[in-house]
């Protein structure tokens, strides 16, 4: 890439990449909150609310990313909703997150041993109290590498924001495309940033992982 | 391991003379359970004295380990009654059949603790940690008497010096003794014990025993799903068989194990004087 490009553009580039960074974590944080709340809901025993809930995930699910990203910036306004860009676009985000994150959580859920759980109820535990300190840790064991697959796969997604105007990375990067016609180079470093992106976002799950599994890190861990 | 003989034990060893009026502690009348057309307990009558212990022996699908269940509602029983101290089992007293909300289950959960065939215990903390969580949970102890008191009840099942170790680091024996240290912190009424070395090593069977025995030497009141007979001889003061849903054969070990006329009893028996006779 021309040097003279960079000093140009740098400032921009590196604006579009904090925005990008902002979606990307705001919308994670959306997604998992409504995702786990989801997951909650799913339990009770009430079918009308199980029918609402499993029709939202088949429909963000069943869905482009894009086309909801249109309802819900260009449509919205039709039902009151008028939104900046990019607010529009780490909900959307968070929208499009919460169903793949529900269903993760839901998986987590029921691998949670029965036994552990058990043993709460029996020695008077309140549900509260299961859920945080028995049932939630179980689950971060069992999740965190679909819940880190699923974060890798937001960072790219991001870029599907960029058709809205929010001004992240991929909306600077065609900008400066448009004006200096030096497209072969910026899309290819575009292809490389993203790559170490998601490279980061996975070396921080592995960590992670190791993290929340530490306690089951053992070398003659034969049984458990 | 060893408990301090105090002289509330040294009387508490004498429990099983016939005292003047022993006080019930869980009352079963006419308990039955169904799961669809598969009956598993049919009609059970049971009564289990303060500092009493009751074996419940029996082939497996026998119900005992359902039965055990239902004394602490894990299990919900269709039809009859269960009593833990004068208060009804997972229902309303006064409404009849209206189940407890979950605050009054717990509330009644408070007074009875559970040992787990596997243990049980959340891999995710440490063994004081897992012993001092309900202390702060249920008993709203604050962390540091709550550490104190877990540490208390760790070295009570002699595993002092395994306070910091996660269960992953723990023989199954020790994380049984563990568990029963969680349980015994809470200071039950009454203590269930489900098949409590049914996942053991066999030589790691005699380390959790011992800390049971010390237990009912104590005047714990202890209801024990077991299969080990020689447990139930020496320390159960009475013992059920139970046989298809049923109490086949109800009395103090001597007598079922010795002069009980039953044959399914009998059968049973023999399998396991063949399986030790080697």
């Amino acid at each position: 890439m021309d040097s003279n490009l960079l000093v140009q553009y740098g400032p921009a580039l590196l604006r579009g990449f904090g925005v990008t960074i902002l979606c990307w974590a705001a919308g994670c944080a959306i997604g998992m909150a409504l995702g786990f709340v989801i997951m909650l809901l799913r339990q009770i025993e009430v079918k009308p609310l199980r029918w609402l809930l499993r029709a939202y995930i088949e429909v963000i699910r069943g869905t482009p990313f894009l086309i909801q990203l249109f309802l819900l910036y260009s449509g919205g306004p039709a039902i009151g909703l008028r939104l900046e860009a990019t607010t529009a676009g780490i909900l959307g985000l968070g929208i499009y997150g919460s169903a793949y994150f529900a269903e993760i959580f839901r998986a987590g859920f029921q691998a949670v041993p029965k036994g552990q759980v058990e043993a709460a109820h029996s020695l008077g535990m309140p549900y509260g109290g299961i859920l945080r300190r028995v049932i939630l840790p179980a689950m971060l064991v069992s999740t965190v590498p679909a819940l880190v697959n699923m974060m890798a796969i937001l960072t790219k997604e991001t870029v599907v924001l960029s058709i809205i105007t929010v001004p992240e990375l991929m909306y600077e990067m065609q900008t400066m495309a448009a004006e200096t016609f030096a497209s072969f180079e910026t899309i290819l470093g575009m292809a490389l940033f993203y790559w170490l992106l998601v490279e980061a976002v996975s070396r921080l799950g592995r960590r992670m992982e190791a993290r929340v599994t530490r306690f089951l890190s053992h070398p003659s861990n034969a049984r458990a | 391991m060893a408990i301090t003989e105090s002289p509330a034990a040294a009387t508490a060893t004498q429990r099983s003379a016939p005292a003047a009026e022993p006080t019930p502690m869980v009352t079963i009348r006419g308990v039955s359970k169904a799961y669809g057309p598969n009956v598993v307990l049919r009609d059970i009558d049971l009564t289990v004295n303060k500092s009493e212990v009751v074996c419940l022996i029996g082939p497996s699908g026998s119900g005992k380990s359902t039965l055990l269940r239902c004394i602490n509602f894990l299990e919900v029983y269709d039809r009859g009654e269960i009593r833990i101290e004068g208060q009804l089992v997972g229902y309303s007293d006064t409404t009849p059949r209206r189940r407890l909300s979950n605050a009054q289950l717990r509330g009644l959960r408070r007074n009875v603790g559970m040992v787990f065939q596997q243990f049980n215990l959340w891999p995710h903390m440490t063994a004081l940690e897992n012993v001092a969580e309900a202390l702060v949970q249920v008993r709203g102890m604050d962390k540091g008497a709550a550490a104190d008191r877990a540490r208390q009840m760790l070295a009570r099942v002699g595993l002092a010096d395994k306070a910091d170790s996660y269960p992953s680091r723990l023989s199954g024996g020790q994380q049984q003794r563990v568990a029963i240290a969680r349980v015994i912190a809470m200071e039950p009424h009454l203590m269930l014990f489900d098949e409590p070395t049914s996942a053991l090593d066999p030589e790691l069977v005699g380390e959790v025993l011992q800390v049971m025995r010390d237990l009912a030497a104590d005047g714990m009141t202890m209801v024990v799903v077991t299969h080990e007979m020689g447990f139930a001889a020496n320390v159960a003061d009475r013992v059920a068989f139970l046989d298809r849903g049923r109490i086949a054969a109800f009395g103090p070990p001597r007598e079922v194990f010795h002069e009980s006329p039953d044959p399914r009893l009998t059968q049973f028996l023999q399998t396991y004087h063949e399986r030790n006779s080697f």
